[in-house]
């Protein structure tokens, strides 16, 4: 045998066979870029939506309020009557009456810090605290009426349920984004895969009067295609992180709202994008060089 | 091995040749002639599988072609080197990565085609060349890697479509050679030319069979030759 004289070894990496496309390659990872920085907003916005769902259900959940608004004479009994009815009622943990300064600071600011308390007929609020199990909330409405007529139970329901579907519809949206994007860098890889394979038509003649066969072709093409999308969509998200984390902080006056971005372990999910973006290149590309191939005669 | 019966190909609504019958016998040494345009790349591509005859039936290795799946074709292919006048090479790809092509598709591991290149390459005096790209080989130094390619998965078969059409003759007599040798070690070889000369100088080395299209026929060429 001769001694070689060969700057390496001769056989080339399968997807070293496939040309350098720079226009479909740099398509691929632009677009899996782009898709992995919108995808990280999608999933933040999710994430946020979801945590928003629980911690109105949980605030929402576990109180309750009775507003009493009687005349002046009879509030203070209609109060007390009150306070004994709860405290045999089963299911509540605890219960008590707002203070005249608790009242005034929820009002103020509807109606401003220098609230005149003693020109305005304010009802009585009674907060209560429920046990896990909860009571019965009929029950306790019909108990009331009959001997505090002037006392309404408040128990959030009517809040509670229209905000946690608001938020839920708002984690599912995220949800259905992600997935919309998913499916446009899908078009787009396979429209990329298309025009790389229609430009390697001489390529891949070469490749079978040698001897190829369609499914090493294909995976030619098909790993080039997924590590592109694997370092656009590991770029897209890196940047998509940094611009959730550099978001303002909330702060308490719209603690109510949650800050759009991830929290704890939530930082984990966005990492899942650029596996996820290979594995839609992958199939994109598989399938669109399969049909391609199977055109191409 | 190779067999064509009764092979018409039509293209673009012309019949290019009908009744085409052949048997590329075992170690045997075939020239197929004939006028540009009579359809001698056109019979090379259907014995090798890249296109359908119109009518009548190929037969790849005893398989009839049209019972073949695209994975049957792509074996079938490895057992047949195929030598382009246009050598057909990646030209991105080294002189060596295109010459063991071949074996990077079959799955070839890496000390075996290493081996099997560096022996080949010398034998086609292209050992010092090994790190070219296709565009800075000449003429000579393309063909002989377009051969070393199309044997380096020894194959049964090797077919050749003018290997001497951008050749001087003394650079045609080296490929002459090469294949007349290879002929030697049991290959079945048909190239595809013109060039009478080239046939003349392989008869007065080896016995070989010389074939004529004409008139849409495939015949066997007279004594002239």
């Amino acid at each position: 045998m001769t001694p070689s004289s060969r700057s390496a070894t001769a056989l080339p990496p399968a997807d070293r066979v496939v040309p350098p496309s720079g226009f479909t390659a740099r398509l691929t990872g632009f677009t899996s870029a782009a898709m992995a920085f919108l995808a990280v907003f999608a999933l933040a916005l999710s994430l946020a939506s979801g945590r928003l769902a629980d911690r109105w259900q949980a605030a929402l959940a576990q109180s309750a309020t009775i507003r009493i608004s009687a005349p002046p004479s009879q509030i203070e009994a209609q109060t007390a009557a009150v306070l004994a009815i709860l405290e045999t009622t089963p299911g509540v943990a605890d219960a008590r009456a707002l203070t005249e300064a608790e009242i005034a600071a929820l009002l103020a600011p509807w109606l401003g810090p220098d609230l005149p308390l003693d020109a305005l007929p304010l009802p009585r609020i009674v907060e209560i605290v429920e046990t896990p199990d909860g009571f019965d909330a009929n029950g306790l409405r019909m108990r009331l009426a009959a001997e505090a007529p002037g006392a309404v139970l408040d128990d959030h329901t009517r809040w509670r349920r229209p905000l946690v579907a608001a938020a839920e519809r708002l984690r599912l949206l995220g949800l259905i984004a992600i997935a919309l994007i998913g499916a446009a860098t899908a078009a787009m890889i396979t429209l990329a895969a298309q025009a790389a394979l229609a430009a390697n038509a001489q390529v891949i003649r070469v490749l079978r009067l040698v001897g190829a066969r369609d499914a090493w072709i294909a995976r030619a093409f098909v790993r080039r295609f997924t590590r592109r999308a694997f370092l656009g969509a590991a770029l897209g998200t890196a940047a998509g992180m940094a611009a959730v984390a550099a978001l303002p902080a909330t702060d308490a006056a719209g603690a109510f709202l949650t800050g759009l971005g991830f929290a704890g372990l939530h930082w984990l999910w966005p990492l899942v994008l650029p596996p996820l973006a290979a594995l839609v290149a992958w199939a994109a590309t598989r399938a669109a060089a399969l049909r391609e191939l199977r055109r191409i005669t | 091995m190779i067999e064509l019966q009764k092979v018409a190909h039509s293209y673009g609504g012309g019949e290019l040749f009908a009744d085409v019958t052949l048997a590329l016998s075992p170690g045997g040494f075939f020239f197929l002639t004939g006028p540009s345009g009579a359809g001698k790349t056109t019979l090379l591509k259907l014995l090798y599988g890249e296109l359908s005859p119109s009518a009548g039936q190929v037969r790849l290795f005893g398989t009839p072609l049209a019972r073949m799946s695209r994975d049957d074709i792509a074996f079938a292919r490895r057992r047949i080197g195929v030598v382009h006048q246009d050598c057909q090479f990646l030209d991105h790809l080294s002189l060596a990565e295109n010459v063991a092509l071949p074996l990077t598709v079959a799955g070839a591991t890496t000390a075996e085609a290493d081996a099997d290149l560096d022996e080949l390459l010398a034998w086609v005096g292209l050992d010092t060349r090994a790190d070219a790209l296709p565009p800075a080989l000449s003429g000579g130094e393309r063909q002989r890697a377009a051969l070393a390619r199309a044997v380096i998965m020894a194959p049964d078969v090797i077919l050749a479509d003018e290997p001497t059409g951008n050749l001087d003759w003394d650079m045609s007599l080296r490929l002459l050679t090469l294949l007349v040798e290879l002929n030697r070690m049991g290959k079945t070889i048909l190239i595809a030319t013109h060039d009478l000369a080239l046939i003349r100088a392989a008869k007065s080395q080896i016995t070989a069979r010389v074939l004529r299209i004409a008139g849409r026929r495939l015949q066997t060429a007279g004594a002239e030759l």
